[in-house]
């Protein structure tokens, strides 16, 4: 479905992304793992184009998407979700939830408001509230719920765990399996190794946007020494 | 109290198309983040294609419909604004954007020169409501109660497609976070085009109500744009009930001060909003603007380093060869380069401000003109010797600098741009209206400089030594420790903060450095000519040193200097042509696009490229 292939792309002058290449099935849970600044997020900004890569393709169901603006990667079915959430906080749950509101598609899961609150029962409870006074697990679901008004096709995760409390983090993990078994494909940044070895199929670990380690986690598990030199753990 | 209540009512009737065209002015801030100073230009042009339109359709119906065709007409030239010019320069720093739209003021200055004519036009009168009625004795025009009926469904349909439509909702996500919403899947482009087709329609319907209250010149624009901004700023930009609360209070305003208080009808608008900006920095109903969004944007700065040897070198031939000049040149080339030199140390004063301080000023006029009318005063009304008086400029530009400085620098971004419009405002509208101390618009005469100094070679000798050390001071600023706490204030005041530096007081520090040097170039230029007049302190003179340190470039340190001497150079030339402002601004449009990097970085880019200049970063 997604076939990154030879990416490099820059900060102004910094090369955060070197000859990085990696592909998803449909249906598919991958996990991309690595330390801080190891080039997650940019691997993530340059599928959705909101970073351009300098060289590289990506190609998303046989289309080469690189140079595309952000919002015709987004109409084409790639979902993003920010690691810094990124929720308009003057707008109100609902609002907020039109903003990302598209048409469906055929060969994609369907989400309604309604859907969407049944899975995240506190958005429902605070729909006419404004973003402001919301706890970051809050903010997490409303900016998964707002990315999947789009009905996207793969949803990118950034980093969905990060500063959210424990509880809340295990719930995050039956919500994302239970997208997969809806059909959706997902890419998953994380840090949290445990976290990503519940709900990803497969792993790609990079380090200083060089790609170190791609296959199953029993794999990994095999291999303690990429783990220790990759991953802070 | 009948004539209180008519004056409240004028001053509502009034607050109509204020509100139009600082509500539209508002709404594409809110979504674009551009300052569109062209805003009154599209008032203007809303206005005379009434005219037009209002002689070609008759009747009731003709009038109702020629306004509202006025607002879609300029609605679209809006579009086609907003699609040539602006859009190449959304990623660009802000001031790009501004320098964009000055062209466009000049632009449509021109047009609308060429096709109306340079004759004022009549607003046609309302069919229906041409009569006046008595509210408490005093007659009160039929039209202007129409208008106080009319605001309120504007206000509310407006409020309505803001709040409760799925248009609003982008348009108030995209005045958030714009990025984000792209990333979701909305065209931003034309979401923004949208936008601006709105804003532009109701400044154009502005233009077009106010018809049979004001008709149609070609001052109008400009006139407007200073009191919609004071509109917009007091009301929080990106807010539309604060641009009617705003409206309303400044139009109430102007109509009492012109009743009680006339000799500060022109102050009055300013104090209010200085006033408001110091209680509520953001406006009424305005938010907090966040930090970092309108940093630089793009490849990072070179750094600049002191002018090597080839540098100097050429710098002292120069100077060798402007030394030279009165023994070939003639008279007039020699009052013409002090001419020349003064605006370069005035345009360098602001340049030191904006490029190192990042300091955006709107109003630099103000210490300009002020250390000119400073030590004209004292020539006047206290008979001071040219000597004292000239050395009293810099200082009482200083001064004045150091107390709005004190209050801009607590603002940043447009609210900051935004004061120092407020302040130099303020300071024209003193020299203006206070009759008695400043002459008024007879300005003040008769300053001449002490023997020893007249005569044209030997003042020409004066301004080109204190002119080239005021600069050459300014340059050497740079290098300072004062210079280094400034751009890294500029670039990064939290980090700079987090480092020892206090920020605001640097800040300040170099605000009042370029006052009190623009005040030097002030007394230069007051002696230089024997007189001085308020137009010296206008908006114009402002943005003319923010033009030319634009066109000679932002991100160097020589561009103001560079910018200042081409464009006098020019001037004198392109003026004498019938539509000098079309081409002016086409050119300044052109810059902005085509060569962002002004006159100096186009110049020092293409070095590198031939391999004549080696830059820091050279790949």
């Amino acid at each position: 479905m997604l076939e990154v292939s030879g990416l490099n792309s820059f900060y102004g002058k910094a090369h955060i992304l070197n000859d990085l290449s990696f592909t998803v099935g449909r249906g598919e849970v991958v996990a991309l793992l690595g330390r801080n600044g190891a080039g997650k997020t940019t691997t993530m900004k340059s599928i959705m184009q909101l970073v351009h890569p300098k060289s590289g393709a990506v190609t998303f169901e046989g289309k080469d998407i690189a140079g595309y603006s952000a919002h015709r990667v987004a109409r084409m079915g790639i979902g993003y979700v920010p690691e810094e959430r990124r929720i308009f906080t003057d707008l109100t749950i609902l609002e907020n939830l039109e903003v990302g509101r598209q048409k469906p598609r055929e060969d994609a899961p369907v989400w309604t408001v309604d859907a969407l609150f049944e899975i995240f029962p506190n958005l429902s409870e605070r729909r006419n509230n404004r973003g402001k006074a919301m706890s970051g697990g809050e903010q997490q679901m409303l900016t998964i719920a707002r990315t999947l008004m789009g009905n996207p096709k793969l949803l990118l995760l950034d980093e969905p765990s990060e500063g959210i409390a424990p509880v809340i983090v295990e719930q995050m993990a039956k919500t994302i399996l239970r997208f997969k078994r809806e059909g959706l494909t997902v890419v998953i940044s994380e840090q949290n190794l445990h976290f990503a070895g519940i709900v990803a199929d497969r792993a790609i670990i990079i380090e200083s946007g060089v790609k170190k380690f791609d296959g199953s986690f029993s794999e990994l598990e095999k291999s303690p020494e990429i783990r220790d030199a990759y991953l802070s753990v | 109290m009948g004539l209180f209540a008519a004056q409240l009512i004028t001053g509502l009737a009034n607050a109509a198309a204020l509100f139009l065209v600082a509500s539209g002015l508002s709404l594409i801030f809110g979504v674009t983040r551009i300052v569109n100073f062209a805003h009154g230009s599209l008032y203007m042009l809303g206005a005379y294609f009434g005219v037009t339109l209002m002689q070609m359709l008759p009747g009731g119906f003709g009038f109702w419909g020629s306004v509202l065709l006025s607002g879609l007409i300029v609605g679209l030239i809006g579009v086609v604004i907003e699609i040539c010019v602006l859009r190449p320069v959304y990623r660009a720093p802000e001031l790009f954007q501004l320098v964009a739209t000055f062209g466009v003021i000049l632009v449509i200055q021109d047009l609308t020169l060429m096709i109306w004519g340079a004759d004022d036009q009549i607003g046609p009168r309302a069919p229906g409501l041409k009569s006046v009625v008595r509210i408490l004795g005093e007659p009160i025009p039929q039209y202007d109660l129409a208008l106080i009926a009319i605001t309120p469904f504007i206000l509310l349909a407006l409020w309505w497609l803001i709040t409760k439509t799925r248009i609003g909702i982008l348009v108030r996500a995209a005045t958030q976070d714009r990025t984000m919403v792209g990333a979701l899947g909305v065209n931003q482009s034309w979401l923004f085009t949208g936008v601006f087709f709105l804003g532009s329609a109701l400044a154009g319907l502005g233009g077009a109500i106010q018809l049979p209250k004001g008709g149609a010149d070609l001052l109008m624009d400009l006139n407007i744009i200073s009191a919609v901004f004071v509109v917009v700023v007091i009301g929080g930009m990106g807010s539309i009930p604060g641009a009617f609360v705003a409206s309303v209070l400044i139009s109430v305003l102007n109509v009492f001060g012109v009743a009680y208080l006339p000799q500060s009808t022109l102050v009055l608008m300013y104090v209010v909003m200085a006033v408001v900006l110091l209680i509520r920095p953001y406006g009424l109903l305005g938010r907090e603007e966040k930090g970092g969004e309108h940093g630089q944007v793009g490849e990072p700065d070179r750094p600049i380093r002191p002018a090597g040897l080839v540098g100097r070198s050429l710098v002292a031939a120069l100077m060798v060869a402007l030394a030279l000049i009165p023994v070939f040149g003639s008279n007039f080339t020699q009052v013409l380069l002090t001419d020349i030199i003064i605006f370069c140390l005035f345009a360098a004063s602001l340049q030191f401000m904006l490029s190192t301080g990042g300091l955006v000023s709107f109003g630099h006029a103000a210490y300009f003109g002020g250390g000119a009318y400073a030590a004209a005063l004292l020539v006047t009304h206290a008979g001071t010797p040219m000597e004292l008086a000239f050395l009293f400029a810099p200082f009482a530009a200083g001064l004045l600098a150091i107390i709005f400085g004190w209050f801009c620098i607590r603002l940043s971004g447009v609210y900051f741009a935004m004061l120092t419009l407020a302040f130099s405002q303020l300071v024209w509208s003193a020299a203006f209206q206070w009759y008695d101390v400043t002459g008024g618009d007879d300005g003040l005469v008769n300053i001449w400089p002490s023997e020893w100094l007249s005569g044209t070679t030997t003042y020409y000798y004066f301004t080109l030594i204190v002119g080239v050390g005021g600069i050459i001071l300014l340059r050497h600023l740079t290098h300072t420790p004062l210079g280094y706490a400034l751009r890294a204030g500029r670039d990064s005041d939290r980090q700079a903060e987090a480092t020892g530096i206090n920020v605001k007081l640097v800040q300040w520090t170099g605000f009042a450095v370029a006052g009190a040097l623009a005040g030097l170039a002030g007394g230069l230029f007051v002696f230089s000519k024997g007189s001085i007049f308020p137009n010296e302190l206008e908006i114009a003179k402002s943005f003319d040193a923010l033009i030319v340190v634009f066109l000679g470039g932002v991100k160097t340190l020589s561009g103001g200097v560079v910018g200042a001497a081409f464009m006098d150079g020019v001037r004198d030339w392109l003026t004498r042509l019938e539509y000098w402002r079309l081409i002016l601004g086409l050119l300044i449009i052109a810059v902005v696009i085509i060569a962002p990097n002004g006159i100096v970085g186009s110049l020092r880019k293409g070095a590198e490229r031939l391999g004549f200049y080696r830059g820091e970063f050279s790949e």
